[in-house]
């Protein structure tokens, strides 16, 4: 590693805060779609949900509500390093005495940091709606440390596609199938009405075991396996997508 | 050998392909430390390929290549230490202002007082009065100015300019050459691409020619010229240009 990889990635990190306070609608328009879907879920369908679960709708479906919000925020992580790729300024940065890794280790940190503040706010509004924890600080450290760890596994997901994407569509289509994955788990009804193909597929997906973990937390009861599985899923496709991801960007720099 | 220890830059054998395309087919030079380097060609011929080679942005396939004395295959380090690229197309951050831009490239290059070097080169390239605005909002010239006034930053010893006045207008372009010329006169070498051949005509010590992934000629303007039957200049009352010569050795397209 190069003496200058933390001093480095510091000031390539602030250039891409710098971008996404320049034009907050990014955070906008990815807290949009999950509230949107909130306030469909809650005040639409809700009414007809029967959870099982004697807690307001919103409270359950919360969790589910946060691994989308996640999944839409990543696109812009790939949108973003398409465009570095692709405006030439990836190059400037490979050609300059800079440590190589910085530029990715800064677009993966912005992620992280767009993505809690996304995360907050979706949060704040499914407060105004009614939804209610009485978690004490160690559960909310969990549910953090979890949000914070999926939303890294995504991120390193979205790092390839950002990389080797020829179109800024290409860049941002891999994320849908993600948005997509928490209504086939037991993010707004529970599992134990599909038709068993589809069960057997959301009982065994990672989304189920987070958003049960989660929901647990919040709710402050016994999360069981539910964690363990949720966090093993998360370091999973966080390792794996990390090594893909650095083989593609030793490819583009070699 | 006192001649190869004073070249800034020996190109030996180079050889790439991409895939089955066969574009550098062994390539030969050296550029003498503090000259003007012209490399022409025409589209196609591979002129940004061997930029990006000599940049340590690409892998050549075969070949030696040593910039500043380093190797850039096994000393790529130190060769970015000792040069500065200014891409085809200009590599700048849009949603940053010109002098942030500034900032951010002395700040990556570890200078002890990033904004005084910015405010300078924002002067030196009248770029003034545009210097806190987004990029966004610059015409192509501007742009380019900015580009390269990135590459001057720190100045390395070597530096490298493709296409550098593409686009620009005849003023814009009479500041870059003079910017130029003022760096090899200050000792630095610089290696530039070009369409233009007045360009050529006007900045460089020596003039090579790529073609058909090979340089077919490496002279300085006088020897060029000279290339061509004598019969010409007698009964010709104009001098040839640099153009006559290129057309004449590349084959004019039929
Ligand atoms: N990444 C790549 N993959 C495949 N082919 C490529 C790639 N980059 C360049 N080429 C091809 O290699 C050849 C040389 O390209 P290069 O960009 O080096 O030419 P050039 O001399 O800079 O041309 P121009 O004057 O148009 O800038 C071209 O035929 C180009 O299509
Ligand atoms: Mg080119």
């Amino acid at each position: 590693m190069s003496k200058h990889f933390f001093g480095d990635t510091t000031v390539l990190l602030g250039r891409s805060l710098r971008h996404i306070t320049r034009s907050p609608d990014t955070i906008i328009t990815t807290a949009i779609m999950p509230i949107a879907m909130m306030l469909m879920f809650v005040y639409v369908f809700g009414g007809a949900i029967n959870t099982g679960s004697g807690s307001s709708y919103v409270n359950y479906m919360l969790p589910g509500i946060l691994l989308i919000t996640v999944a839409s925020g990543i696109a812009y992580t790939a949108y973003r390093l398409f465009m570095d790729m692709k405006g030439g300024i990836f190059e400037r940065f490979q050609s300059m005495p800079t440590a190589r890794s910085s530029v990715l280790w800064a677009h993966v940190l912005t992620s992280l940091a767009a993505n809690l503040v996304s995360l907050v706010v979706v949060m704040l509004v499914a407060l105004l709606m009614g939804f209610r924890s009485g978690a004490g600080v160690l559960a909310w450290l969990s549910v953090g440390g979890i949000l914070i760890l999926f939303t890294l596994a995504l991120t390193w997901i979205a790092v390839i596609p950002g990389l080797s994407a020829k179109t800024m569509e290409g860049a941002s289509a891999f994320s849908y199938p993600l948005i997509f994955l928490p209504f086939l788990s037991s993010a707004f009804v529970p599992t134990d009405t599909m038709p068993t193909v589809v069960r057997v597929f959301a009982e065994n997906q990672p989304v189920t075991s987070i958003v049960n973990a989660i929901r647990n937390l919040f709710a402050e009861q016994p999360v069981g396996n539910d964690i363990w599985i949720a966090l093993a899923w998360c370091i999973g496709i966080l390792v794996v997508s990390y090594v893909f991801a650095m083989n593609t960007y030793r490819r583009k720099i070699s | 050998m006192t001649t190869q220890q004073a070249a800034a830059i020996q190109v030996h054998g180079l050889e790439k392909s991409y895939k089955e395309l066969k574009v550098l087919r062994g390539v030969d030079f050296t550029v003498a430390r503090g000259s003007i380097f012209a490399l022409l060609g025409s589209n196609g011929a591979g002129k940004t390929t061997a930029v990006k080679i000599l940049s340590t942005l690409l892998k050549a396939d075969a070949g030696t290549v040593r910039v500043n004395g380093f190797d850039v295959a096994t000393q790529a380090t130190d060769v970015r230490e000792s040069i500065s690229l200014t891409g085809q197309f200009a590599a700048v951050d849009e949603i940053l202002s010109g002098r942030e831009n500034l900032v951010l490239v002395a700040r990556l290059r570890h200078l002890r007082n990033p904004g005084k070097v910015a405010d300078d080169l924002l002067a030196g390239f009248s770029l003034t009065d545009a210097g806190a605005r987004k990029v966004s909002t610059y015409s192509g010239g501007m742009r380019r100015r900015l580009d390269i006034a990135m590459s001057l930053i720190g100045n390395p010893p070597v530096i490298f300019l493709d296409e550098p006045t593409t686009g620009l207008d005849p003023q814009a372009r009479l500041e870059v050459w003079q910017a130029v010329k003022e760096l090899a006169e200050n000792g630095t070498t610089v290696l530039l691409t070009t369409q233009y051949l007045d360009e050529a005509e006007h900045l460089a010590d020596r003039i090579a020619i790529l073609h058909e992934g090979r340089i077919i000629v490496n002279g300085t303007l006088t020897e060029l010229k000279q290339l061509l039957p004598p019969a010409k200049v007698e009964y010709v009352e104009k001098q040839p240009t640099l153009e006559d010569v290129f057309l004449t050795l590349v084959g004019a397209k039929g």
